[in-house]
C-alpha cells in the first residue's frame, strides 16, 4: 500500500516536472516577448508622442474641442493620451503574442478576434475624432452666422448642432465597433426623431408669431426701419 | 492664357473688332439696371469732353443680370450726349458687353476686363462702380490723367463722405493700409480707380487673381499689389461717394472680401511689410471739398446688442484668437452702458492685430475668423459714431489719424502676436 502511494507521488511529481520543463521554455520565450514588446511598445509612445508634438495635433484637438472634454473628464492631453493608447495597444499585441506561444488552445481565438478587431478600433477612433472636428466646426459656424444675423438663441442653436453631430458620430462607431449596434440605432432614431419633433412643435406653437413676422418681412424686403439699423461700411 | 479662358468667342470677335485702344473703362454689373444708364452716360460724356481724340472702349462685364442692365449699356446713345453736355464724338467710341459668367464672381468680373484691357494694348484702364450714381464727366479725367500724363500706375480715389459712412474703411482697411504697407492710400478698396496697362499686364501675368487674397477681394488685391511691388500709386479727389444700397450691405460678405483679402495678403508679402516703418502719403491729385453733414439715422442701441451678445456669446471663439488681456477689456466694455459705452482706438487697434495674427496661425477656420470680428467692429462703429456726432469735418480728421498713428505705434505688437512671442 504505502508503496503504491510512493509510486503514485512519483509518477505525479515527474509528470509535473515533465510538464514544467515541458512549458519552461515557452513560458521564457513568452516572458522574453513581452519585455521585448514593452520596449518597443514604449518606443513607439515617445515616436508617436514626438510626431503628435510636431504636427501640433493638441491644437488641432483643441479645435475639435476633444480637449474640453477631456479636460471635463479629467484625462490627460489628447497627445498623451493618443500616446499612451499606442502604447497599450502594441504592448498588449506582444503578451497575446507571447501567450500564444504557450500553446494553449481556448486562448488562440480570443488571441486572433483581438488582432481582427485592432483595425476596427482604429476605424472607430479615427470616425470619432473626425465627428468632434466636425461637431465642432458646425457648431461653431452656425453660432457665428446667428450671432451676426441677430438671432436670439444662438448659443443653444449651436450646442444642439453640435450634440445632433456627436450623437450621430457615437452611433457610426459602435457600429463599426460592434457593440449594442441596434440598441445604438434604436437610441439615435429616437434622440433625433424627438428632437426634430420637440423642436417641431416648439417652433409650431410658440414660434407662429415669429414665423409670421419673419415671412411678412422677407416678403416685404424689410421694413425701412429695419434698414437705416447698419451703417454703410464702405 | 486668361483671354483663353475668360473670353467666349463672341467676346473675342468684337475685341478684335475695336484693334487698339488707348482707355478701357471696366464696368461689373450684375442687375443693376436701376443705375447703370445715367453711368454709362457719365461715362461716355466724360470720355468725349476729356478724351475727344484718345481711342476708348467701354467694357461692361455682367455677372448673369436678369434685368436688362447689358441691354441698357448697349442703349446709350452718343446722340443724347449733345443735349446733355453739348459734346462731339470725335472717334467711334465702343462699347461691349460680354457675359463672364452666370453668378457674379468680382474676381473674374476684373479679370475680363483686365484680359480685354491687355489685348486692346490699352494704356489705361478705369473701373467705374455701376451704383456711381454721383459720378462727375471729370471723374474719369481725374482718374485717368495722372497714368496718361504722369506715368503713374495705380490712381486711387478719395470721395467726400458723411461723417457716419465708411466706417469700415476709416476704422480697419485705411488705418490697417497705412501701418502694414506704409502708404496712406485713403480708399485701399475704391469703387472707381485706374491702372496703368503695365500693372494690368503684371495683375494677370503674376496670377493674384488665382491666390486667395486675389479672389477673395480683386479690388485691395490691386492696390496691396501695387503699394507692395513698388509701383507708382497715387491718389485723386472725386465728388461725393454714391450711397447706393445704403444699410443693406451684408456686412460679413463686405468684410470677407475686403478685411479677410488684406488679412491674406499679409502672409505672402510678409518680406515687404515686416519691415516697413512708419507711412508716407502719395502725391494727391485735385482738392478736397468739406466732409458732408446728411442726418442718417441709425438706431445706436441696436448696435450696442448686437457688440455685446457677439462678445457675450462668441467668448470661447474670441478666447481662441485673443489674450485674455484683450478678452477682458471687451467684456468690461461690453457691461457698459449705451452713454458711457467707449471702444477705445488702442484696444480696438490691438483687437485687429490679433485678428490678423491669429488668421495667419489660422488657429480656427480662417472664415469664422473674420466672421468672429463683425460683432466687435459693430461695437468699434458705435464709438466712431458717437464721437463724429457732433463733430466738425476737421474732427473726424483729427480723429482717423489718432487712430492711424496708432496703427503705427502697434506695429510692433502685431509683429509679436506674428512670431508668437508674446
Amino acid at each position: 500500500m504505502r508503496d503504491i502511494i510512493i509510486n503514485e507521488l512519483t509518477q505525479a511529481f515527474q509528470q509535473m516536472a515533465r510538464e514544467v520543463v515541458h512549458y519552461l521554455p515557452r513560458l521564457i520565450v513568452m516572458l522574453i516577448i513581452a519585455l521585448i514588446g514593452w520596449v518597443i511598445a514604449y518606443l513607439l509612445k515617445l515616436i508617436v508622442r514626438s510626431l503628435l508634438r510636431l504636427t501640433k495635433f493638441s491644437k488641432l484637438s483643441e479645435n475639435a474641442g476633444a480637449t474640453q472634454l477631456l479636460h471635463q473628464a479629467a484625462l490627460p492631453s489628447s497627445t498623451e493620451l493618443l500616446s499612451r493608447f499606442v502604447f497599450w495597444v502594441a504592448w498588449i499585441g506582444f503578451v497575446l503574442l507571447g501567450v500564444s506561444v504557450l500553446g494553449i488552445a481556448g486562448l488562440q481565438e480570443y488571441i486572433s478576434r483581438f488582432f481582427l478587431f485592432l483595425p476596427r478600433l482604429f476605424v472607430a477612433l479615427v470616425i470619432l475624432f473626425f465627428g468632434l472636428v466636425a461637431a465642432s466646426f458646425f457648431s461653431r459656424a452656425a453660432l457665428l452666422a446667428a450671432v451676426n444675423a441677430n438671432f436670439r438663441s444662438s448659443k443653444m442653436l449651436s450646442i444642439a448642432i453640435r450634440i445632433v453631430i456627436i450623437i450621430f458620430a457615437l452611433s457610426m462607431v459602435f457600429e463599426v465597433l460592434g457593440v449594442a449596434e441596434e440598441t445604438m440605432l434604436i437610441a439615435f432614431a429616437t434622440v433625433f426623431g424627438a428632437t426634430m419633433l420637440g423642436l417641431a412643435i416648439a417652433f409650431g406653437l410658440g414660434g407662429q408669431d415669429l414665423a409670421r413676422k419673419f415671412l411678412e418681412r422677407r416678403l416685404a424686403r424689410q421694413n425701412k426701419e429695419e434698414r437705416e439699423d447698419e451703417l454703410s461700411p464702405l | 492664357m486668361a483671354e483663353e479662358t475668360l473670353m467666349s468667342d463672341e467676346f473675342l470677335r468684337q475685341l478684335i473688332n475695336v484693334g487698339e485702344v488707348d482707355i478701357v473703362v471696366g464696368v461689373s454689373t450684375h442687375n443693376n439696371a436701376k443705375t447703370i444708364g445715367p453711368v454709362v452716360a457719365a461715362i461716355q460724356a466724360g470720355i468725349l469732353k476729356c478724351f475727344p481724340r484718345e481711342r476708348v472702349a467701354i467694357i461692361n462685364a455682367d455677372g448673369g443680370s436678369q434685368d436688362g442692365t447689358t441691354e441698357l449699356v448697349e442703349k446709350v446713345s452718343i446722340d443724347d450726349l449733345w443735349r446733355e453736355h453739348k459734346v462731339y464724338a470725335l472717334r467711334t467710341l465702343h462699347s461691349i458687353s460680354a457675359r463672364y459668367a452666370r453668378i457674379p464672381d468680382p474676381s473674374k468680373a476684373l479679370q475680363t476686363i483686365l484680359a480685354a484691357a491687355d489685348l486692346l494694348h490699352a494704356k489705361s484702364c478705369a473701373f467705374i462702380s455701376p451704383e456711381s450714381t454721383t459720378i462727375e464727366p471729370d471723374w474719369l479725367q481725374r482718374l485717368v490723367r495722372p497714368i496718361y500724363n504722369e506715368n503713374f500706375d495705380l490712381v486711387c480715389p478719395i470721395y467726400v463722405r458723411q461723417r457716419s459712412e465708411g466706417a469700415l474703411m476709416r476704422n480697419v482697411l485705411y488705418p490697417m493700409t497705412r501701418s502694414i504697407y506704409g502708404c496712406r492710400i485713403r480708399e485701399p478698396y475704391g469703387s472707381e480707380f485706374a491702372i496703368s496697362g503695365r500693372l494690368a499686364g503684371d495683375f494677370l501675368a503674376k496670377g493674384i487673381s488665382n491666390e486667395d487674397w486675389g479672389r477673395m477681394g480683386p479690388e485691395i488685391s490691386m492696390t496691396i499689389m501695387a503699394v507692395a511691388g513698388k509701383y507708382r500709386v497715387c491718389q485723386s479727389f472725386l465728388g461725393a461717394k454714391a450711397l447706393v444700397g445704403h444699410g443693406t450691405q451684408d456686412v460679413v460678405t463686405v468684410m470677407r472680401r475686403t478685411v479677410g483679402a488684406l488679412f491674406a495678403s499679409m502672409d505672402p508679402n510678409f518680406p515687404v511689410w515686416s519691415a516697413i516703418t512708419g507711412s508716407e502719403a502719395p502725391p494727391t491729385f485735385g482738392t478736397s471739398t468739406e466732409v458732408e453733414n446728411e442726418a442718417v439715422r441709425i438706431n445706436r442701441k441696436r448696435l450696442l446688442d448686437m457688440f455685446a451678445t457677439g462678445v457675450a456669446q462668441l467668448e470661447p471663439v474670441l478666447g481662441s484668437i485673443l489674450p485674455e488681456s484683450v478678452l477682458s477689456e471687451l467684456k468690461r466694455i461690453a457691461a457698459l452702458g449705451l452713454n458711457e459705452f467707449e471702444y477705445p482706438a488702442e484696444l480696438w487697434t490691438k483687437t485687429v492685430f490679433e485678428f490678423a495674427a491669429s488668421y495667419h496661425k489660422s488657429t480656427i477656420s480662417r472664415d469664422h475668423i473674420i466672421q468672429a470680428l463683425v460683432p466687435l467692429y459693430r461695437g468699434r462703429s458705435l464709438t466712431f459714431l458717437s464721437e463724429n456726432r457732433n463733430g466738425s469735418g476737421e474732427d473726424v480728421e483729427t480723429r482717423e489719424e489718432s487712430l492711424c498713428t496708432d496703427f503705427e505705434r502697434l506695429k510692433p505688437y502685431l509683429l509679436e502676436s506674428w512670431a508668437d512671442r508674446k
